[in-house]
């Protein structure tokens, strides 16, 4: 029987071997052991033995090609043996290797956002996630504003954060270099200032907000005030016991109407709607790089003296940074007044899980026609901004008009 | 209940080892009549005898090759290694052989043996005599490594290093020879690959090794002063590595810190953080994740430069409260 | 048993010890040896086996006279060339080849191959990567055998390369100091890979370094089983008796390279040739013919046995168990450990 030639492995990595000469050629006569061909590999050439005596036949694979390891290359037959075909063609090599694969889309790397991603320690990042709060939303207490669990605990109970650590971070040197270096001053980024930048564009990215407007008539306001004024006695130290303003009217005015609109004392929950009972109300106080919303409580059970006093004492411990946790968050409306600044009108952003906001500019004396003659008036113009998701247009229009109707008779707010 | 130190502990336990069991036989250089390098054989040799306590020729991969020979052949060698240091002249026989017969041989052999490695710093014996080369050897599939922390901890774990069917290296830190503790006088064994809560804390948890399982309790009582309440995880065994109990810890204090004598980069320490890392434990993480190991240098001569090479209990103090307290 | 009667007085005590039957029994095993490599190498260039292998291919004289005087329960460790070694201690060429082929049924569950095939029901300590691996590890063998009051030995084979190790001076040292029964086996084929033994030491032979631990260095000629036999004979006895270890170097040659990537350029043809020349199988088979212990019938029914032994090795090898690769980590500790 004849003897095969195989293609031996000559190198341990080797799986094909290419055939750069044989020695001999179909029909010679060759000796066992003798140089029969050459094997090319990448690290030399390999002369093979003629593995049997006898005359070779049937060279399946010629000079210059490849063939897998232990394939028959040829066939060594006893001398008179009959020759026959090759019983299977060594099976060729594949030429090309097969293309690189491109890169599939779904290894592509992630979008790069634009803005910062928060910084948040992973259980901050998980008890987020668990009580459906975005990240950026949370003022982060840690080095380098990371936010870590304390500040979303505070956060989900409504709470303020701690007093943020100084921010080192540079901010974004792209807007830095839109203009001329020295031509500007760098603020660094503080934590309170990260909390607002967090809280209000999440809020305008995601809360939906309408516009209600309505202008109130103070005349009657601003008399009654005179006489409570007027009215008030003097304490220990000779001075009036109260002094009110317009803004505690305006206060007093907004937690009886969400009284008398309870579809509108509500916030946003997700997959509930909160109707509040008590009558919280935020107010807006600018401080030195920045503003706080201190709430007034049950402004429904309160006194416009005690609004006044209660506020007062807010706005100063505002501007020294020293509200506590109780006196900062929750709140089912809020309002924001520039009227001291001559501001005629605006709106607001609301300040989530609040549902609306009142913006309240500056008194205007104007003439109005009354019964078609024309009359000076004292007036305001008043901006409701709502969350379509817990309060409807009519719904925000029935609170304006509770409110302006309270605002124009105050007396209506003893009723 | 009877104190021992470190030594006369480790002394105990291989009499009661070689008491129960004739297989059992010591080997090292000195460990005859002098007592061995740190006097922890002692006067084994006149209890037992040469045959059972035998000085060898300082031939540390001879002794290692010795002791893979005899294991194979029914015996239970422990060899003491004068200076863990030496374990770098018997590796070949430590990771070639010991480690690996058993699964080259289709499981058809064990090899029952234990080395003894007298280790780390703080004896003034400067870069060859001082080393923690546990991470080395933790790092071979085959071997299992522990580090004993406490005289009654280091007889347990050598009784179940005799006992173990596996070659098991014993690193022994040298200034642990001369610590004192309560030792129970019954032969009783410590489980290899299970890790020990040395004091339980809320705030941080400190996974530890040999020395520094005291100096981390150190840290611990200081900080407990300052309302910081650490957790003293004593690792024990540095292969099987005991994940859950680390897990477990980490999950309750949300805040790991490692500390280890050995070489800080690749060392124990960047094992366990990247366990936590991997597990469950990640999602509980609220601090970056701490490791004090030792310096990137050999352990130098001079005592101060060589205190200043290791984790000592002011830096771990001041680690673990920068830690807890957000600073990092 | 013994068959001294046929045998001319004049022959040497290796033929007059043994039967005719365990003379033809050594034969035979040295053309197991022979053709389990030769059939290993090919199946190796047919691409059936996966790692390189190193061929004793001319050492088999060595292999077998150094084992056939051994029982089951003496130890011997072995070296990367160590399949004569295996089969001499009387391993199954069959598991033997399950092995090679990364079987299950191999003798190391294919988790070895074939460096590391060991049967260690039959005092086979394992075969060894490591260059001058075993030598210690017999010397701890023998320190249990004494140990345990026992009259058995360790025989450790290595090569000339091993003996340039640290291990080797380390082992026979300890070896002698503790009288320890050690039947050091040097096979020395004059290369370490590919350098010649010329150029890696002082002394002219290996025999030459037992002085200096106070052991006898003798001298055999690798290519006769007869001279491999005496001279280990005598080491065993010493060994038994409790006098201690001895260094056999057998001189001998391999024919095939170091291993399958070899390309001989170290060495002439002319060199190859003659070592061919003195093939320890022919030589073997002419003494015995010599010496009216086998017929030249006899002599060719041996071979044919072991080749077809050979071939239903491959055979139940090819058809063996592939190892799970989901355990992977199987048998890297005793399951027996807590």
């Amino acid at each position: 029987m004849a003897v095969e030639v195989i293609l031996p492995r000559v190198d341990m990595d080797m799986a094909t071997g290419k055939i750069s000469k044989w020695h001999h050629k179909d029909g010679d006569k060759v000796a066992k052991g003798a140089a029969l061909f050459e094997i090319e590999t990448d690290k030399a050439a390999m002369e093979i033995d003629a593995p049997a005596d006898g005359i070779l036949r049937n060279i399946v694979v010629n000079e210059g090609s490849s063939a897998p390891v232990g394939s028959a290359v040829a066939w060594i037959y006893a001398e008179g043996e009959a020759v026959s075909a090759p019983a299977a063609m060594a099976t060729p090599v594949a030429q090309a290797a097969s293309a690189p694969k491109a890169p599939s889309a779904s290894v592509a790397a992630a979008p790069v956002s634009n803005g910062e991603a928060p910084r948040a320690t992973p259980l901050a990042r998980r008890l987020a996630r668990q009580a459906g709060l975005t990240l950026a939303a949370i003022a982060g207490s840690g080095p380098r504003g990371r936010i870590v669990a304390a500040d979303v605990r505070s956060a989900s109970e409504g709470k303020p954060v701690p007093a943020a650590m100084p921010a080192t971070a540079v901010p974004g040197d792209g807007v830095q270099k839109l203009y001329a270096p020295g031509s500007f001053d760098v603020v660094p980024v503080d934590g309170m200032r990260r909390t607002i930048a967090a809280r209000l564009t999440e809020s305008k990215q995601t809360v939906p907000h309408f516009y209600l407007s309505v202008t109130c008539t103070l005349d009657t306001l601003l008399a009654t005030r005179e006489r409570l004024n007027a009215a008030a006695p003097k304490g220990a130290d000779g001075k009036p016991l109260w002094k009110l303003s317009i803004n505690d009217f305006i206060i007093k005015a907004m937690g009886a109407a969400l009284q008398k609109v309870p579809a509108a004392n509500v916030t946003w929950a997700g997959d509930a709607i909160l109707r509040h009972r008590a009558s919280d109300v935020g107010v807006a106080v600018a401080v030195d790089g920045g503003l706080f919303t201190p709430v007034i409580r049950s402004v429904e059970t309160k006194t416009l003296t005690a609004i006044s006093a209660e506020m007062k004492d807010l706005a100063a411990k505002a501007r020294a940074r020293r509200l506590v946790p109780s006196e900062y968050q929750g709140g089912t409306t809020a309002i924001s007044n520039l009227g001291m600044y001559g501001i005629e009108q605006f709106t607001a952003i609301i300040n989530p899980p609040q549902a609306t906001i009142l913006a309240v500019g500056s008194a205007v004396e104007r003439f109005i026609p009354v019964k078609g003659q024309p009359v000076l008036a004292s007036q305001i113009a008043c901006t409701l901004s709502c969350d379509h998701r817990a309060v409807d247009g009519a719904v925000g229009a029935e609170l304006l008009q509770a409110f302006r109707s309270l605002i124009e008779e105050p007396l209506l707010m003893l009723a | 209940m009877r104190e021992l130190t470190y030594a006369q502990a480790i002394q105990e336990a291989l009499a009661q080892a070689m008491d129960a069991d004739p297989a059992v036989f010591l080997m090292g250089e000195d460990i005859g009549v002098y007592g061995g390098a740190f006097q922890v054989t002692g006067d084994l040799v006149h209890r037992y005898g040469e045959d059972r306590v035998m000085d060898a020729p300082i031939s540390e991969l001879g002794q290692a090759g010795v002791a893979v020979g005899a294991a194979l052949a029914g015996c239970k060698p422990v060899l003491e290694f004068q200076f863990s240091d030496f374990a770098t002249l018997a590796m070949e026989q430590i990771v070639n052989q010991a480690a690996k017969l058993r699964f080259m041989l289709g499981g058809k052999v064990n090899v029952p043996l234990v080395m003894r490695f007298p280790a780390g710093s703080g004896t003034g014996a400067a870069a060859q005599h001082s080393q923690s080369l546990d991470a080395w050897l933790a790092h071979v599939p085959g071997l299992k490594v522990v580090q004993p922390s406490t005289p009654a901890d280091v007889k347990g774990m050598l009784l179940a290093a005799i006992d173990d069917p596996d070659p098991v290296m014993v690193f022994e830190h040298k200034l642990l020879y001369k610590m004192k503790g309560e030792v129970p006088e019954e032969p009783y064994r410590i489980p290899i690959g299970k890790a020990h809560v040395a004091r339980p804390g809320r705030d941080v948890t400190v996974v530890a090794t040999s020395i520094m399982v005291h100096k981390s309790l150190e840290a611990a009582e200081t900080l407990a002063a300052e309302g910081i309440d650490v957790e003293v995880i004593d690792l024990r065994t540095l292969r099987p590595i005991d994940t859950a109990t680390i897990i477990e810890s980490v999950k309750k204090t949300s805040r790991l810190a490692c500390v280890y004598e050995g070489v800080k980069t690749l060392g124990i320490g960047a094992e366990i953080s990247a366990r936590i890392a991997e597990s469950e434990a990640f999602d509980y993480l609220d601090a970056p994740i701490l490791r004090l190991g030792g310096a990137e240098s050999p352990i130098p001569y001079n005592p101060e430069l060589e205190k200043a090479a290791v984790p000592q209990v002011p830096g771990i103090t001041e680690g673990l409260r920068n830690l807890v307290r957000g600073r990092m | 048993m013994n068959a001294v009667g046929q045998i001319k007085p004049n022959a040497r005590p290796f033929y007059q010890r043994y039967s005719a039957d365990q003379l033809k029994e050594a034969l035979r095993r040295m053309y197991l040896i022979r053709r389990f490599e030769e059939g290993a190498e090919e199946a190796y260039m047919r691409g059936l086996i996966h790692g390189t292998m190193h061929l004793s291919i001319g050492q088999e004289g060595s292999a077998v006279g150094s084992t056939m005087a051994l029982r089951t329960s003496d130890y011997i460790t072995s070296t990367h060339r160590g399949h004569g070694h295996c089969i001499g201690k009387g391993a199954d060429p069959k598991l033997m080849f399950a092995e090679f082929f990364g079987k299950e049924e191999g003798y190391c569950r294919g988790r070895g191959g074939s460096m590391h095939i060991a049967d260690v029901a039959t005092g086979n300590l394992g075969a060894n990567g490591i260059v001058g691996g075993g030598l210690p590890i017999a010397v701890g063998a023998a320190l249990a055998i004494k140990k345990q009051k026992r009259d058995d030995v360790a025989m450790c084979f290595f090569g000339d390369g091993a003996s340039n190790e640290g291990a080797f001076h380390e082992a026979l040292n300890m070896a002698a100091i503790w009288k320890l029964p050690v039947v050091f086996v040097c096979e020395n084929n004059k290369y370490g890979m590919s350098v010649s033994t010329d150029r890696s030491m002082a002394v002219a032979n290996i025999a030459d370094r037992a002085a200096a631990y106070g052991m006898p260095g003798v001298i055999a000629d690798g290519n006769s089983i007869a001279d491999v036999e005496e001279a280990i004979a005598e080491a065993i006895a010493r060994a038994r008796r409790g006098d201690g270890p001895s260094l056999v170097e057998c001189k001998t040659y391999r024919t095939r390279g170091h291993s399958r990537s070899d390309r001989n350029r170290y060495r002439t043809k002319e060199e190859i040739e003659e070592w061919k020349a003195r093939d320890p199988i022919p030589h073997f088979e002419s003494e015995l013919m010599a010496h009216g212990i086998a017929t030249e019938a006899e002599v060719n029914a041996i071979r044919e046995s072991a080749e077809a032994e050979i071939a239903a090795g491959i055979e139940f090898a090819r058809l063996g168990t592939d190892p799970d690769p989901s355990e992977v980590t199987r048998d890297v500790y005793s399951p027996e450990a807590a």
